[in-house]
């Protein structure tokens, strides 16, 4: 670190702003190999920033009242000046938001990024991941169409399935009988509310991150390599300063990333029914429910997973505890793979094939969540709900008999 | 820094009685924030059960009353109708009224406090629709020997007077009974039960 004069020096003594920057930016030494699979976790928070930004501005002129919810909306898509795109890039950033926290998970399942010293890492990411699906679920009653209702309805209604407080978490939940203005005001409140949750847990994630250092491709931990590179004596060899190299590439992904944003923003924002569904813009109509209800697209292999586990004695209690289970699965990653090694570039063909399964079954999943179900449907939906269990309850055997090639011990050859 | 003169265990123990105390009050603290997301007085009295005077409901008719926000119906059963609702056994799902669908003093062949009259919740099982009451065979989506009861138009779900579900529709459960209760012969309270269930 060095000394500055002046304005900074009068700065640092009162604020450790040069030692921030150093630490987590200038002198942080991140793995030299990252390929664009470690873009996503910057666009990430680029698409929190999106989120939190136009949501705030879509709050000066939304009304959370359920007799003027809807009008507004339609208010700021035609009269609010550049309402259209503000709601726009908050309804399309939100579904752009999933798919980059999808494939940044799998990121994580491809390098082994879970694993130990990151057990921590990825567990605190899953959290984000549960709290980012609570803010998605109730922004989707906001605007109080069709769909948000009678998605509302369901979902709440998974609550109410829960033997004997079932009845009471349910109304706890709307605070009325039904999903009513009561909800409504609630739900604006905690999508208000959860954002911010989620930006200080972002900030715990960099924490962690920071502390055991990011994992590469190789799976190779460049801090028990050797020392020494052409900006520090005492920094891993294989690393190179976070900033410039990486936050100039990060850029050069957020362009990437930017053109097909716009491209889905201004040609397909509601993805022909995928981001916002159809039955949505009709107002919400507590007597008249649409012929298929189905969740947005990014819940939908848990919706699936829901409606593959037959009622047991008239409950569908254990379908909501499957769905659960799916994600609290997650949890459990670190502690499951039994591997020697964490890139799949080490990992052996067991591993590549039990990824690959699992990656088709949840987009199986995805399709058949938005689909009406059938005998056939619902069969396809419980083979792959097992696969989708299998991949991680069979990890610890299957990653312990998996021939695995040696690791080398520098990131180059 | 010494520690001389220090007792600490003490010292322990205070530190102790004050982190519980602070969590005992942090508890109570708690109440009301969760307590306000329970239905507000206004959410309840609209929630409140209901009265209906069936003294003008004749046999054959149905009632429909608002009951939190859901439609129910009070359909007055002809003597034909309850003789026709022990005929068809076979073909429900849930002849016997198995699955909690209904207080434990409607769970009888009628599905009702009194053989006449049946009193349910007017939302279909399978997505919430409210079905169609169908007293004859009017239309050509039902079948051959419809003896009259519910059809659902959204999906197809068959219902029977008694509220029963027919095998093979999509709605998976009989229609769901209110609690209710008689205050006379001619008024109805929908809602309430006296603690009967």
């Amino acid at each position: 670190m060095s000394e500055n004069k002046g304005f900074m020096a009068w700065i640092d003594a009162r604020y450790p702003a040069t030692q921030v920057w150093s630490e987590h930016l200038a002198d942080y030494y991140a793995p030299k190999n990252f390929n664009f699979w470690y873009f996503f976790g910057s666009l990430a928070m680029l698409m929190l920033v999106n989120q939190i930004l136009t949501g705030v501005w879509l709050a000066m002129s939304y009304k959370p009242d359920a007799a003027l919810a809807f009008g507004s909306v339609e208010y700021i898509m035609r009269d609010v000046n550049w309402g259209w795109l503000i709601r726009y890039m908050h309804s399309t950033g939100a579904s752009f938001f999933f798919i980059v926290i999808y494939l940044h998970m799998f990121r994580g399942l491809l390098y082994g990024s879970y694993r130990k010293p990151r057990e921590l890492l990825w567990v605190i990411g899953v959290v984000l991941y549960v709290l980012m699906m609570a803010t998605a679920f109730m922004g989707y009653l906001l605007p109080w169409g069709q769909m948000s209702y009678w998605g509302a309805q369901v979902i709440v209604n998974l609550f109410s399935t829960v033997p004997f407080v079932g009845e009471e978490l349910g109304i706890f939940i709307r605070g009325d009988f039904v999903i009513s203005d009561a909800t409504l005001n609630r739900f604006f409140a905690l999508h208000f509310l959860l954002p911010f949750l989620l930006c200080a847990v972002v900030f715990i994630h960099i924490v962690a991150l920071h502390k055991v250092g990011s994992n590469n491709p190789e799976g190779i931990e460049i801090k028990k390599g050797p020392k020494g590179n052409k900006w520090s004596d005492t920094a891993p060899a294989d690393g190179i300063p976070f900033h410039p190299y990486y936050s100039v590439k990060d850029i050069a992904g957020i362009i990437g990333f930017l053109i097909l944003f716009s491209a889905a923003l201004f040609f397909a924002p509601e993805m022909g029914g995928f981001f916002i569904e159809h039955p949505n813009f009709e107002p919400a109509n507590p007597l008249k429910t649409p012929n298929h209800i189905a969740p947005v697209w990014y819940f939908t292999p848990f919706y699936a997973i829901l409606r593959a586990v037959p009622s047991i004695a008239g409950s569908a209690f254990p379908g909501v505890v499957a769905m659960g289970a799916a994600i609290v699965v997650m949890f459990f990653l670190p502690w499951l793979d039994k591997s020697p090694v964490k890139s799949i570039r080490y990992k052996g063909p067991i591993y590549k094939v039990a990824l690959a399964l699992f990656v088709v079954s949840f987009v199986i999943l995805g399709y058949l969540g938005v689909q009406p179900t059938s005998p056939g449907k619902t069969l396809l939906a419980q083979i792959c709900s097992i696969i989708y269990f299998a991949f991680f309850l069979l990890m610890p055997w299957y990653s312990k008999i998996d021939k695995t090639k040696p690791v080398p011990e520098r990131v180059t050859k | 820094m010494s520690a001389d003169g220090v007792d600490l265990k003490r010292r322990r123990t205070l530190t102790l009685a004050t982190s519980a105390f602070g969590a005992v009050g942090a508890g109570f603290v708690a109440v009301p924030f969760l307590a306000s997301w329970n239905p507000s007085e206004r959410a309840k009295a609209a929630g409140a059960p209901v009265e209906a005077d069936i003294s003008k409901l004749e046999p054959g008719q149905l009632l429909r009353v608002k009951w939190r926000g859901k439609p129910v119906w009070v359909v007055s059963r002809t003597e034909k109708n309850q003789q026709e609702l022990a005929r068809d056994d076979a073909e429900l799902a849930d002849p016997n009224s198995e699955m909690v669908q209904q207080p434990s003093y409607c769970q009888n062949p009628t599905r009702s406090i009194k053989p006449n009259y049946l009193v349910a919740v007017g939302i279909c099982t399978h997505l919430g629709c409210s079905p169609t009451y169908m007293p004859k065979r009017t239309i050509d989506g039902l079948p051959e020997n419809w003896k009259g009861g519910f059809f659902c138009p959204c999906h197809g779900s068959r219902f029977d007077l008694a509220g029963r579900v027919f095998a093979g529709v999509p709605a998976p459960t009989n229609l769901v009974i209110p609690k209710h209760q008689y205050l006379s012969d001619t008024t109805l309270l929908i809602g309430e039960d006296g603690g009967a269930s």
